[in-house]
């Protein structure tokens, strides 16, 4: 336990020391992010038919989402990114709509994690920082874990309590961001607040191969997503894919935020 | 053009065999109606028209339509948080913002326009799947959408009949749990024969972290979907939906016709009228029907459509016959008929007395001190009359029909100082039983009497008064009145029954 506070604390410190060193339209202080060793996991979506596992190599994670604060200021420096501004191809109609102006996001929900973001404007938020999204088995990955244990998908009592995120609607205000509990790895909400963009959201399900991924439409009707999902019982898990599988990379929803990754070795 | 003037042609001949369409019932085709394969009466003609979406428990008004149209549906799907039973609410995710969904009504052959969007706030995904669509997926691949986005597909209704419609995102399960399904009714070309009512019922099984009833928000609870045990078992969305001042309205001789359904996801629903039989069903939401039916059996993403005469006032209760659902777990809706009593079919209650088996004599003395005590003539020579025949069936097996007991096992009542010393003491015996040791006429007995908590007021009364003016007793009368006091004055032993 105390090990693990060190470490945070050093990661934190080091974050801070390179952050001035990130590029131009980067945030002023990159949050803190952990190292996340990876190994072989055993994916909601098998890799391949007869494949169980997949090997997520090593990577960094954000501690805690992209608040609205945080996009305000790459905003300011990438206005090409602003609401009034941004290429209709990038993001639709909903993008940043929530905020009160086009650069200012008003006091209220600063702290709150962003959201009515496009993919692509995510995927330009973490690039800016030298970072990018993480991908979907790294984020199934980091997510898999209770505070306890790194993999607690088989304990029906965690499972639960995420799905009491899902039964609740989403007309009530968002915390502000690390709110919940660090899991595992020191990451936090990762359920519980938002969905959040992956960096490969647009091809997990839809494959030019079917051999490698199954029907392409399988978790967009009934008969079809029984039959490919592993993991039947992790509702929680579906929900993100079907979530992330209606989403074009243009859509942005009151729902949708999203954090960065970075390859290890290369802080963000 | 032609092919359509040629099926035109063919249904008003049909019709025409058939006889005039207001005699109803005969125009219902008995023989096959040739499915999709007959189904496509042509291309829409005139102006596109937009269908008339109705909340549970209303249905929209018949097409009256002769001629194939493009109907235009917008469908919005809204998750709102809504009371499931009293006091606890439940995050439903609905079409039209209301479970069942929205009651969709087009006509055979028609071109269907769907519009699904899906509300802003929304956090989920959804699509529909139309039982009703010819096509993969019955429009859920072309309808996936995202929140605070909106999608288009249009099919052609080539099978007539009643089909339900419900998401089909994964988990699909979850999706239809939370309330996900309603009813799309395509009407065959001729139209469905009139009525006076038509109502929208639609059952559906819940699952909650709490149990039934237990207060506050409750979350959808996984494990006890997938193990099928169901919380609530409801009609149109929440307990109460259909009862009390919510309670669906009829006439007596009104013609009524329900459009059931069953969302599920799980349960298949034995679908029963308490007091009515259905004259007319058509089952599995098809064409054919089965007459004067009882209970109906409704497949989870199934449906049915009842039709019943009303002959007789009084409230009528829907349940699912597979009764603890209804009893246990909610799923009870009141249908209310006004109209002039029929006592010619049924009577109402005509008598309500105590079944007293081979040891009653005749049950008259009892008929004639409930109507003395009505009207405020009773006496205690009725008292007596009354009392000794319930006696008879109530106490005579321990007391003896001589009132002497049975020695060191049941007490005398003849003679008996016990019972003669405190009126109050005797009464409180009968309501509320006796356990342990009492000495009566010099003699212990320690034995167990039960309350007698089947018998009202009137009848501890006339028991006790033909206790005390008999069997050499020396008389005098208890009241009902006096009994009504000692029963709100003393306390039964918990637990403790006849």
């Amino acid at each position: 336990m105390n090990r693990k506070l060190a470490l945070f604390g050093i990661l934190a410190v080091a974050c801070a020391l390179t952050a001035h060193a990130a590029k131009l339209g980067a945030p002023a202080s990159a949050p803190p992010s952990v190292t996340i060793a990876g190994g072989q996991f055993e994916s909601v979506l098998p890799p391949a038919p007869n494949v169980k596992t997949t090997k997520v190599a090593p990577f960094r994670l954000d501690v805690v989402p992209v608040s609205n604060a945080d996009f305000a200021e790459f905003v300011l420096k990438r206005p090409e990114w602003r609401r009034d501004r941004v290429a209709g191809l990038f993001a639709d109609e909903g993008y940043l709509r929530h905020w009160a102006s086009a650069t200012d996001p008003g006091a209220a929900i600063a702290k709150q994690p962003v959201t009515q973001v496009s993919w692509f404007a995510a995927s330009a938020y973490c690039e800016a920082r030298g970072a990018r999204l993480p991908r979907w088995y790294e984020w199934e990955f980091a997510a898999a874990a209770s505070d306890k244990k790194p993999d607690a998908r088989q304990d029906p009592d965690w499972r639960q309590q995420i799905l009491d995120w899902y039964s609740k609607s989403a007309r009530g205000a968002l915390p502000v961001v690390g709110s919940t509990p660090a899991n595992y790895f020191g990451v936090r909400d990762l359920h519980g607040v938002v969905w959040e963009w992956v960096e490969d959201a647009g091809s997990m399900l839809v494959s030019d191969d079917s051999r490698e991924q199954g029907d392409p439409n399988r978790n967009r009707f009934c008969g079809t997503g029984a039959l490919s999902f592993e993991q039947k019982e992790n509702y929680a898990m579906m929900m993100r894919i079907a979530m992330l599988s209606s989403m074009k990379a243009s859509y942005s929803s009151s729902s949708m935020g999203f954090r960065c990754a970075t390859d290890t070795g290369k802080a963000p | 053009m032609t092919k359509n003037t040629v099926a035109m042609l063919m249904a008003a001949l049909l019709l025409g065999a058939c006889g005039s369409p207001d005699k109803a019932a005969s125009t219902h085709p008995t023989g096959p109606t040739g499915g999709s394969m007959k189904g496509d009466l042509g291309p829409a003609q005139g102006e596109p028209v937009h269908a008339v979406l109705t909340s549970p428990p209303e249905v929209p008004p018949p097409t009256n339509r002769k001629t194939p149209a493009k109907v235009i549906v917008e469908l919005e799907v809204i998750e709102v948080d809504k009371p499931i039973s009293d006091g606890v609410t439940y995050t439903f995710w609905t079409f039209g913002g209301t479970v069942p969904g929205s009651f969709i009504r087009v006509r055979q052959g028609d071109t269907v326009e769907f519009h699904l969007k899906n509300h802003p706030n929304s956090k989920m995904p959804h699509n529909i799947d139309l039982h009703g669509v010819t096509g993969p997926g019955g429009g859920a691949a072309s309808s996936f959408t995202a929140p605070g986005h909106q999608s288009q597909f249009t099919f052609k209704a080539l099978n007539q009949g009643l089909y339900v419609y419900h998401c089909a995102t994964a988990p699909v399960g979850m999706h239809v749990a939370n309330g996900m399904y309603g009813l799309i009714l395509v009407e065959p070309p001729e139209g469905l024969p009139p009525v006076d009512k038509e109502f929208y019922v639609m059952q559906g099984d819940y699952y909650t972290v709490g149990k039934y009833r237990e207060k506050g928000h409750q979350p959808f609870d996984m494990q006890k979907a997938i193990d099928e045990n169901p919380t609530y078992v409801l009609f149109n969305g929440s307990e109460g939906a259909l009862t009390g001042p919510k309670a669906l309205k009829a006439a007596t001789g009104q013609h009524v016709r329900m459009f059931v359904g069953n969302g599920g996801p799980n349960l298949v629903s034995s679908f029963h009228l308490i007091g009515e039989i259905f004259d007319k069903v058509q089952y599995e939401g098809g064409t054919h029907f089965q007459e004067n039916v009882q209970t109906t059996l409704i497949p989870a993403g199934g449906a049915a459509t009842v039709e019943f005469h009303l002959e007789v006032p009084g409230n009528y209760v829907l349940v699912d016959h597979s009764i603890f659902r209804a009893f246990n777990k909610g799923a009870v809706a009141i249908l209310e008929v006004s109209g002039g009593a029929r006592a010619d079919i049924y009577s109402g209650k005509q008598l309500d007395e105590v079944y007293l088996s081979d040891k009653l004599a005749d049950p008259a003395a009892i008929v004639t001190a409930a109507q003395a005590t009505a009207s405020g003539t009773l006496t205690v020579e009725q008292q007596i009359k009354a009392g000794e025949v319930l006696f008879k069936g109530t106490c005579s097996a321990c007391h003896q029909d001589t009132g002497a007991g049975i020695p060191n096992v049941f007490p005398p009542l003849a003679k008996s100082d016990f019972l003669l010393a405190d009126k109050k003491r005797a009464i409180g015996i009968v309501l509320n039983g006796l356990n342990g040791p009492v000495t009566v006429n010099g003699a212990t007995f320690n034995s167990v009497m039960p309350p007698m908590s089947q018998l009202n007021d009137d009848e501890v009364a006339n028991i006790l008064t033909f206790a005390l003016n008999s069997w050499g007793n020396k008389g005098g009368a208890v009241t009902a009145k006096e009994v009504a006091q000692v029963r709100t004055t003393t306390k039964r032993a918990e637990g403790a029954a006849h």
